[in-house]
C-alpha cells in the first residue's frame, strides 16, 4: 500500500508532468416537487416522509417529467453557452444497489439536453488575473439515489455494516450533471483552475435561482478527473476523484492527485482508471473500485417516458428570462462601487458579493457594507465553518446598526457587541440594543459623576493633568469607559474631562 | 332471474337489469362468488377472490340506485382484474412468488376506473409470471385450465381472465397485452378480448414487463360489453407520460353499429397459411366470406418485415423487462431470502432473485441482459429497433389502403397443458401473428369465429387497427358476431361446457 501515499513534490510534479483536467458537478435543482412524481424535496425532513409510489419504485408506478426541472436544466444550458437538443431522450442506467429503488437511475446517455458550451473563469496568477475558458461537454438531468447510512463496521461503508438505513427522501429529486471537456496547459495552476471553475459554476446557477448549490447540503457535488503526461507525451489514464464536499477540497484533491500520480509515473508505475474517494480529514484520497471491472450499466432509452422535444420558441422565452450573470455583474458592481480589482476580489472570496449589494441596497455605503462583510462577519463565518448566508445577519440589519452608529447611538465597540447578539438569535438590532441595554450614554450628568468618581479614585492623574499633562486624560476616560461597560462615546468623556478640570488641549 | 341465469348473462344485460331494479348488483355479484365457489377449483382463474370488497361495492351501487342516482353504463357488474394491476391493500402477486406477500398501497388507474364506473371487482386472475407466457403455465401457483377442456391450456399469460369468462365466472375481465395477452387467451377460450391502442389506456398500476409493448385492455364474451369496458377504463391519464391525450374513439357506437359496408379488409399475407391449424385457417376463410357478403372489400397486403417480427420482440421485450424486473431483488416488499444477518446485501438480492423468480422469467432476464450489455447493444437491441420501425412501416403502408387488417389471431387452438412447456421456441411462435401489433402500437382485438371442426375447440379471429381507430375494431367485429349469431342462433360461447 505504500505507493497509495507516495506523494511527488507538487512544484517538482508540474515540472515534470502536464495535468489534463475535468469536472464533472451534481447540482441538486431546488424544485418544488421531485423530477418524475409531485413528492416534496425539502432537505433535512423527517426519514422518508416525502415519497410515494414513483419515487419509491413501487410496482406498477410510473414517472412524469417535472417541466420546471427541464427549464432549469435549459436555463443551465443557455448560461454555459450550450446548444439546447431540440429532441432527447432519458436512459436507463442499470446496477443494483438498495440506494436505487428501481435497480436503475433514469438519466441522459448518449442525448445530453445541452452540448458543447463553454464557461470562463479567472484565476489569481502572479502577473494578475488570468481568464481561462473551460468547455463544457454536456448538461443532462438525472433523478437522484435514496441516502444509505450504514450502521456498525469499521469504515462506515456498505460491507462490515451491521445493517443499513435507507431514506428516499432524496430518491427522485432532479440533479442536474455538467461534464466539462478536458481541460489541459494549465500546468501548476490546474488546481486553482478546478477550484475557480466551481465557483463560477456555483455562482452561475446561484444568480439562476434554480438551486441553493450548497456544496455542505449536498446540493453541488463535485467528482474531479485528473491525469498526468509528460510533456509532448499522449494524455495519460485518467482518475475520478469522488466525495470532493467543498471547493477547498476541489483545489486539494487535484494538487493531492497530481503529487500521487507523478510519484507513481516517476516510479515507473502505471495509473489505473479507478474511482478514488476523497477524504476531507486528510486532504488524500484513497482508491475505490477500479473501472476496469466496472459495471456494465446497459443502458436504453427509457420508455416510461415520452422524449423532451424543446421548442425554439420555448428555449428563445426561457433565454429572455436569464438573468445578468456573475461575470457582467461584477464588471458593473466593481464600476458603481468604485473599488480596484483587488477590493472586489477581497469581497468575492468572502463570498459577499450579493450581501454587500443588498447592504448597499438597504442604505448603507459602499464601505461601510463591505467593512462589515469581508471583515467581521468573515472572520465569525470561517471561524464557524459555515458560509455568510448561513449566519442568520440581513443586509436590513447592518444597515440599522450603520444608522446607528452614524447618529451616535452605538460606536464600533457596542456595534459588535449588537451584531453578537443577533448572531446569537436574540433578536433583531433594535431588540438587542434594548435588552442588552447597548446605547450609548449621552447623559452628561451620569458621566460628570463617573469622571468625578474616577478622579476621585485616582487624584494623583487629576493632579497631573491640572498640570497641564494632557495625556495623561487617557487614565481617566479609560476608567469611565469601564465603569460604563464601554457605552460611552470616549471623545465626549475626554471633552467633558478636561472641561471639569479647566485644561485645554 | 336465478343465480344460474345470472352467469350466463352478457355484461349489458346485467347492467340494464341492474338499473332497471330487476335485480340488485348484491344478487349480481353473489351469483358470481357462487359460480366461482363451484368451479374455479378446477378451472384456478382466481389467485385471489375479494368477496367482501365485491359485495361492499355491490351494495353501494344498490343504494346510489335506491337514491335515484344515476348509473353508469356497467354499474354493478362484476368483473375479474388480472394480477399485474395493482388494487390497494390487495395482494398483488403478478404470478410470482417474489411478490409474495405484497399488498399495493395505491390503486392503478384502470382500478380507479372500474372504481369509478361502479364496476364490481371479483378478484385477481391467474396469469404467468410476469406476464411472461403463453398458457399461463408459468404461474407460480399452478396453471389455470381451459374451460373447454381442463387439459388444455387457457392461452396465457392473461389465461386466468379468459378462463374466468369461458367459465361463467365473470362477465368482464382485464387483461394486459404484450404480445398477445390478451388476444391469444380471448381466442383459444372463445371469448372476445382488445389490445387498446398503444398509450390509449393508463399503464400506471400496471406492473411493467416491457414498457414500451405493455397495454391493458377489456375482455368479455361479446363484442358490446367488450366496448363498454374499453369506454370505460380508455382515455388520458396524466400519471403515465406515454398515455395519448387525445379523444376516445366511440368504441361503443361502433360496436352497435357493426357495419362494415365499404370497408377495405385486408389479408395479412405473412399471418396465415403455413403452420396454421387446418381448422383455424378454414374458419378465418369462411369469416372473411362473412365479411365480403356483408359488404365489405377484401384485399391481400404484404406486410415483409412481419417475418422479423419474433426476433425482434424476443429482444425487445427481454431487455425491458430485464430492467423493469430488476427492482425485485428482496429489498423494499416481497419475498427476501437469505437475510440472515452474515450475508451481504448483493448476497440477499441474488438469493432472493434465485428462489423468487422462475425459469422462464430468468430465461428472459438473462437474455436481456446479455442484448443490452456493451459491445452487444447495436447488433442486439439496436438493430431489434430498426426491424420495429420496418413494422411499423409495413402498417403505415398497408393502412393507406385498407381500413383495417385480419388475421388468424393465433395458429392452433389451445394445446394440452405440459405440452410446449420445455420448448420455449414452440410456445413463442403461437405469438406470431399478434406480436407485430405491439411492436407497431396498434389497436387489435380477437373474437370467436367457430370451432375447429378437428377439435371442436374455439377459434380466434384478429383485426387490427391504425392506432387511434379502435372503433374499427368494433364495427367489423360487431358485424362478424352478428351475423355469426344469426347463421348458428348463439354466441360459440354457449357451447362451453357447463363445468
Amino acid at each position: 500500500m505504500s505507493t497509495e501515499t507516495q506523494l511527488m513534490p507538487y512544484a517538482q510534479a508540474v515540472q515534470e508532468f502536464e495535468p489534463v483536467i475535468g469536472l464533472e458537478t451534481h447540482v441538486e435543482l431546488g424544485t418544488n416537487s421531485k423530477m418524475f412524481c409531485s413528492c416534496a424535496t425539502n432537505f433535512g425532513a423527517e426519514p422518508n416522509s416525502q415519497v410515494c409510489p414513483t419515487c419509491l419504485g413501487l410496482p406498477g408506478a410510473m414517472p412524469v417529467l417535472n417541466r420546471a426541472a427541464v427549464e432549469a436544466t435549459i436555463l443551465i444550458g443557455l448560461a454555459l453557452n450550450c446548444s439546447i437538443a431540440p429532441w432527447c431522450r432519458f436512459a436507463r442506467k442499470n446496477y443494483f444497489y438498495p440506494d436505487m429503488p428501481k435497480a436503475y437511475q433514469v438519466s441522459q446517455y448518449d442525448e445530453p439536453l445541452c452540448s458543447n458550451g463553454y464557461l470562463d473563469v479567472t484565476v489569481e496568477t502572479p502577473d494578475g488575473p488570468q481568464e481561462i475558458r473551460v468547455e463544457i461537454e454536456r448538461v443532462h438531468m438525472e433523478e437522484d439515489t435514496g441516502k444509505l447510512t450504514h450502521a456498525g463496521g469499521a469504515t462506515g461503508r456498505i460491507h462490515g455494516a451491521d445493517y443499513s438505513l435507507v431514506d428516499y427522501n432524496r430518491a427522485g429529486i432532479p440533479l442536474i450533471e455538467i461534464v466539462t471537456k478536458p481541460i489541459p496547459g494549465t500546468g501548476a495552476m490546474a488546481p486553482e483552475v478546478a477550484r475557480a471553475y466551481v465557483n463560477e459554476l456555483r455562482d452561475v446557477v446561484r444568480a439562476l435561482g434554480v438551486s441553493d448549490v450548497r456544496m455542505e447540503e449536498g446540493s453541488l457535488r463535485c467528482d474531479v478527473n485528473v491525469s498526468l503526461n509528460r510533456p509532448g507525451a499522449e494524455w495519460g489514464t485518467r482518475t475520478e476523484t469522488k466525495n470532493v464536499n467543498s471547493l477547498r477540497s476541489v483545489e486539494r484533491a487535484v494538487r493531492s492527485e497530481i503529487e500521487r500520480q507523478a510519484a507513481r509515473l516517476d516510479d515507473g508505475g502505471r495509473i489505473i482508471q479507478e474511482t478514488r474517494h476523497f477524504h476531507e480529514d486528510t486532504g488524500r484520497s484513497t482508491s475505490g473500485r477500479s473501472k476496469e471491472q466496472a459495471e456494465d450499466y446497459r443502458y436504453f432509452p427509457e420508455p416510461d417516458l415520452v422524449p423532451v422535444a424543446a421548442s425554439e420558441a420555448w428555449i428563445a422565452e426561457l433565454r429572455a428570462t436569464l438573468p445578468e450573470l456573475p461575470k457582467l455583474k461584477r464588471a458593473r458592481l466593481q464600476d458603481e462601487w468604485n473599488i480596484s480589482a483587488f477590493e472586489l476580489q477581497s469581497v468575492l472570496n468572502a463570498g459577499a458579493l450579493e450581501l454587500v449589494e443588498a447592504t448597499i441596497a438597504a442604505g448603507v455605503d459602499s464601505a461601510g457594507a463591505r467593512k462589515w462583510w469581508t471583515g467581521e462577519l468573515a472572520r465569525i463565518a470561517n471561524e464557524r465553518g459555515c458560509d455568510l448566508e448561513a449566519l442568520g445577519i440581513e443586509p436590513s440589519h447592518i444597515a440599522r446598526i450603520e444608522s446607528l452608529i452614524a447618529d451616535g447611538s452605538l460606536n464600533d465597540k457596542l456595534a459588535r457587541q449588537v451584531l453578537e447578539g443577533v448572531l446569537a438569535g436574540e433578536g433583531d438590532v433594535d431588540s438587542v440594543v434594548a435588552a442588552r441595554g447597548l446605547a450609548v450614554v449621552s447623559d452628561d450628568g451620569a458621566l460628570l459623576a463617573a469622571i468625578d468618581e474616577a478622579l476621585a479614585a485616582q487624584p494623583d492623574v487629576a493632579e497631573k493633568i491640572r498640570g497641564g499633562k494632557v495625556a495623561a486624560a487617557g487614565a481617566i476616560v479609560g476608567a469611565v469607559m469601564k465603569t460604563t461597560r464601554g457605552q460611552a462615546d470616549a471623545g465626549k468623556v475626554r471633552a467633558l474631562l478636561l472641561e471639569r478640570l479647566g485644561v485645554s488641549e | 332471474m336465478t343465480g344460474t341465469d345470472l352467469i350466463r348473462q352478457t355484461a349489458a344485460t346485467l347492467a340494464s337489469a341492474i338499473a332497471e331494479g330487476q335485480v340488485s348488483a348484491v344478487e349480481v355479484t353473489q351469483a358470481h362468488l357462487d359460480r366461482i365457489d363451484a368451479v374455479d377449483d378446477r378451472v384456478h382463474a382466481f389467485l385471489q377472490i375479494t368477496s367482501e370488497q365485491a359485495l361492499e361495492s355491490a351494495k353501494a351501487v344498490d343504494a346510489k340506485r335506491a337514491a335515484g342516482e344515476r348509473l353508469s353504463a356497467l354499474a354493478g357488474v362484476p368483473l375479474a382484474l388480472k394480477d399485474v394491476l395493482t388494487m390497494q391493500g390487495v395482494p398483488t402477486t403478478c404470478g410470482s412468488r417474489i411478490l409474495e406477500g405484497w399488498r399495493p398501497p395505491y390503486d392503478a388507474t384502470v382500478v380507479q376506473r372500474l372504481r369509478a364506473n361502479d364496476i364490481i371487482i371479483l378478484g385477481k386472475t391467474n396469469m404467468d409470471e410476469f406476464a411472461m407466457g403463453s398458457s399461463t403455465e408459468h404461474s407460480a401457483y399452478g396453471p389455470t385450465h381451459n374451460p373447454w377442456d381442463l387439459d388444455r391450456i387457457p392461452g396465457g399469460s392473461g389465461g386466468g381472465s379468459a378462463a374466468a369468462l369461458a367459465a361463467f365466472e365473470a362477465p368482464l375481465a382485464i387483461g394486459t397485452d404484450t404480445g398477445g395477452s390478451i388476444r391469444q387467451p380471448a381466442a383459444v377460450t372463445g371469448t372476445v378480448g382488445t389490445k387498446p391502442t398503444y398509450g390509449a389506456v393508463s399503464r400506471y398500476g400496471l406492473v411493467a414487463l416491457a414498457s414500451s409493448l405493455d397495454q391493458a385492455g377489456p375482455c368479455a364474451r361479446t363484442v358490446l360489453d367488450t366496448a363498454l369496458l374499453h369506454a370505460a377504463i380508455a382515455g388520458h391519464d396524466p400519471r403515465d407520460s406515454t398515455s395519448l391525450n387525445q379523444p376516445v374513439p366511440d368504441v361503443v357506437a361502433a360496436a352497435r353499429q357493426a357495419d362494415v359496408r365499404g370497408m377495405r379488409i385486408g389479408i395479412v399475407k405473412e399471418l396465415g397459411g403455413e403452420g396454421y391449424q387446418a381448422g383455424v385457417s378454414q374458419r378465418f376463410r369462411e369469416t372473411l366470406e362473412i365479411l365480403e357478403h356483408l359488404g365489405a372489400e377484401i384485399v391481400e397486403v404484404s406486410c415483409p418485415h412481419f417475418d422479423y417480427a419474433l426476433g425482434a420482440y424476443y429482444l425487445i421485450l427481454p431487455s425491458e423487462a430485464s430492467s423493469n424486473l430488476a427492482k425485485f431483488d428482496g429489498m423494499r416488499y416481497g419475498l427476501r431470502v437469505g437475510d440472515d444477518g452474515i450475508n451481504g446485501v448483493e448476497q440477499v438480492m441474488s438469493m432472493t432473485r434465485e428462489a423468487g423468480l422462475g425459469a422462464e422469467v430468468k430465461r428472459r432476464i438473462m437474455l436481456g441482459t446479455y442484448a443490452l450489455s456493451s459491445g452487444y447493444y447495436d447488433a442486439y437491441y439496436g438493430s431489434a429497433q430498426k426491424v420495429r420501425t420496418l413494422i411499423q412501416q409495413d402498417f403505415a403502408k398497408a393502412f393507406a389502403n385498407v381500413d383495417v387488417l385480419v388475421s388468424p389471431t393465433c395458429p392452433t387452438t389451445a394445446f394440452k397443458l405440459g405440452e410446449k412447456l420445455d420448448d420455449p421456441l414452440a410456445m413463442y411462435l403461437n405469438d406470431v401473428a399478434t406480436i407485430p401489433v405491439n411492436l407497431a402500437g396498434n389497436a387489435a382485438m380477437s373474437l370467436p369465429v367457430g370451432l375447429a371442426p378437428e377439435d371442436g375447440l374455439p377459434v380466434g379471429f384478429q383485426i387490427i387497427a391504425p392506432p387511434m381507430a379502435d372503433d374499427r375494431l368494433y364495427r367489423v367485429g360487431g358485424a362478424i358476431e352478428a351475423a355469426l349469431v344469426d347463421r348458428v342462433g348463439h354466441l360459440f360461447i354457449e357451447e362451453a361446457p357447463a363445468l
